[in-house]
């Protein structure tokens, strides 16, 4: 195997990524990395760059400078390899709503190579997982959006990945819906030791002992455990932390 | 794929490489999406139907005397307006569906259905042309549905075999068309951009085309047009399918319309390349 190394490979490792439309740079050299079984937070306000860094790395396009591993497959060598081992939940709605829960699922598994028979015996599996197990046979349309953004992970999660990739899962939903998608994905880190990078603009997500990189205006200002961040910078809280932060930067850019 | 579902992947006894067994699983599930939503989206099926048969019923209907139309290839005897423009009604509901899929490309992409298309792990040409040949099929059945109106209307080929034998030409133009289609929707960011594809495509390529007219009629009243017209991959598109349905081959049409799928297909792939494509530029 390649990048045999003396430890377990990262699940993602991302080094140097710079990404550019046009004259405008919209990713300056960002690195960051998610362990197995770490919850990593990458926040930052619309516009940061973390659409553009999660289109890099799900391989919408590829990054014009730096280097993004995937348990130690090169997404630009083996783009195969490295997608494969993958669960995305895109920030928009991805379920085709005329075709029911069911049918998604299997489609899914088919665009993974995974034949309709073992597809079913996994979207089984995985519905019960997140608590829908009886609504295979519904049409997505009828869900509602937190139900979506379940379906969306037991399907993420359905050609067995052990990298999750959550891009703002929560926006849009009410506090409950919000609170149960956080759970759960919680518990897939902590039982099932799958690495998560969740990118969000909502700082009560974060718990003190989760891997923090703070994006703005495409840099990676900061990484580090939440506690750490909020204590480096004498804030009571994230969200003090981050404005202390980024006006730091907007001071030092204006001088 | 192994017993170990959940621990396999990111270990380092992983399988490497895809079998031919799941691409065929890969192709087999984009084409089954496609029929499901067709199936769901009825109105668009109908639409598809009422288009050239409105065409059929009511401009041929009125047209038929107003344009005589002289004994040329393939035909062997005079013959009537409306069988005269059911090739081009045919490769026009193809030209609509073709072009209708790449609105539903550039809507997935929106919605993010293209999203999830494009994270599967196989080739990306290849996921590309599995959607293709998906969007082919389903406008060859539109096809054969008008064609059993058209049957009625006393519009058949000389023999059933025109039937078969036209089968492989509307899969190449369906496949020409979608590719198009495809190349086009690379470079549509916005929904709003459709409607002028509409306009600058659809309506130029159906109309300087032999769809509706026999050229050497347009070679008449325009040396030139006759030109754009000969050079239209639409006009090869409407002979392909005309020469075929009578159970003849022309083969100067079928390059043209091979050559084009290649070029709009290869086009596609790059425009949608994840290195070398356009998405990267605009995001």
């Amino acid at each position: 195997m390649t990048g045999d190394v003396e430890t377990a490979p990262l699940a993602l490792e991302i080094t140097g990524l710079s990404h550019s439309y046009g004259a405008r740079k919209a990713l300056d050299d960002v690195g960051l990395t998610v362990a197995p079984g770490q919850f990593v937070v990458l926040l930052g306000l619309n516009g940061a760059g973390k659409s553009t860094l999660f289109s890099l790395v799900t391989r919408l396009f590829a990054a014009r400078h730096g280097r993004i591993a995937i348990f130690g497959r090169d997404l630009a060598k083996a783009p195969g390899e490295a997608l494969r081992r993958i669960g995305v939940v895109f920030q928009a709605r991805t379920l085709d709503l005329d075709l029911t829960v069911l049918q998604n699922m299997i489609y899914h598994a088919a665009l993974h190579g995974i034949g309709p028979a073992e597809a079913r015996r996994r979207a089984d599996t995985a519905l019960r997982r997140v608590g829908l197990g009886e609504r295979a046979k519904d049409k997505a349309r009828v869900l509602s959006g937190g139900q979506m953004r379940r379906v969306e992970i037991a399907r993420a999660l359905l050609h067995g990945p052990r990298l999750l990739l959550l891009d703002e899962p929560t926006v849009g939903l009410d506090v409950a819906a919000r609170a149960e998608i956080v759970a759960q994905v919680r518990r897939l880190v902590a039982e099932e030791k799958i690495g998560v990078l969740w990118t969000t603009h909502l700082m009560d997500e974060i718990e003190p002992t989760d891997q923090v990189v703070v994006l703005h205006k495409g840099s990676a200002l900061v990484s580090g455990a939440a506690a750490d961040i909020i204590a480096q910078y004498g804030a009571k809280d994230m969200a003090g932390a981050f404005s202390a932060l980024t006006n730091a930067r907007a001071n030092g850019a204006a001088a | 794929m192994s017993a170990t579902t959940s621990q396999a992947l990111g270990q380092e006894q992983a399988p490497t490489g895809f079998t031919a067994r799941q691409f065929a699983v890969c192709f087999g599930g984009i084409v089954w999406r496609e029929a499901l939503r067709f199936a769901h989206q009825r109105e668009r099926f109908i639409s598809a139907l009422v288009r050239p048969l409105v065409w059929l019923f009511i401009f041929a209907a009125g047209f038929r005397q107003a344009l005589g139309i002289s004994i040329i290839p393939p035909y062997e005897t005079y013959v009537l307006y409306e069988v005269y423009i059911t090739p081009g009604l045919m490769a026009m509901i193809q030209l609509f569906n073709g072009m209708q899929s790449s609105l539903s490309m550039v809507y997935d992409r929106e919605m993010g259905n293209m999203r999830t298309m494009l994270m599967s792990p196989l080739p990306r040409w290849f996921i590309l042309v599995s959607k293709l040949a998906a969007g082919a099929a389903v406008s060859v059945a539109q096809v054969y549905a008008y064609l059993v109106i058209a049957y009625f209307w006393e519009i058949e080929p000389p023999t059933w075999w025109g039937y078969l034998t036209v089968l492989p030409a509307l899969m190449l133009v369906g496949l020409m068309l979608g590719a198009l289609g495809m190349l086009l929707s690379s470079a549509i960011k916005q929904l709003e951009n459709f409607a002028g594809v509409m306009n600058f495509v659809i309506f130029p390529m159906f109309f300087a085309s032999s769809a509706l007219y026999p050229l050497w009629r347009v070679r008449e009243s325009s040396p030139f047009l006759y030109r754009v017209c000969e050079a239209n991959p639409f006009t090869h598109a409407v002979e392909l399918i005309r020469f075929s349905f009578y159970g003849k081959f022309d083969p100067l049409s079928f390059a043209v319309v091979l050559g084009c799928t290649v070029v709009f297909l290869g086009a596609a792939i790059i425009a949608y390349d994840p290195a070398r494509g356009l998405l990267a530029m605009r995001g």
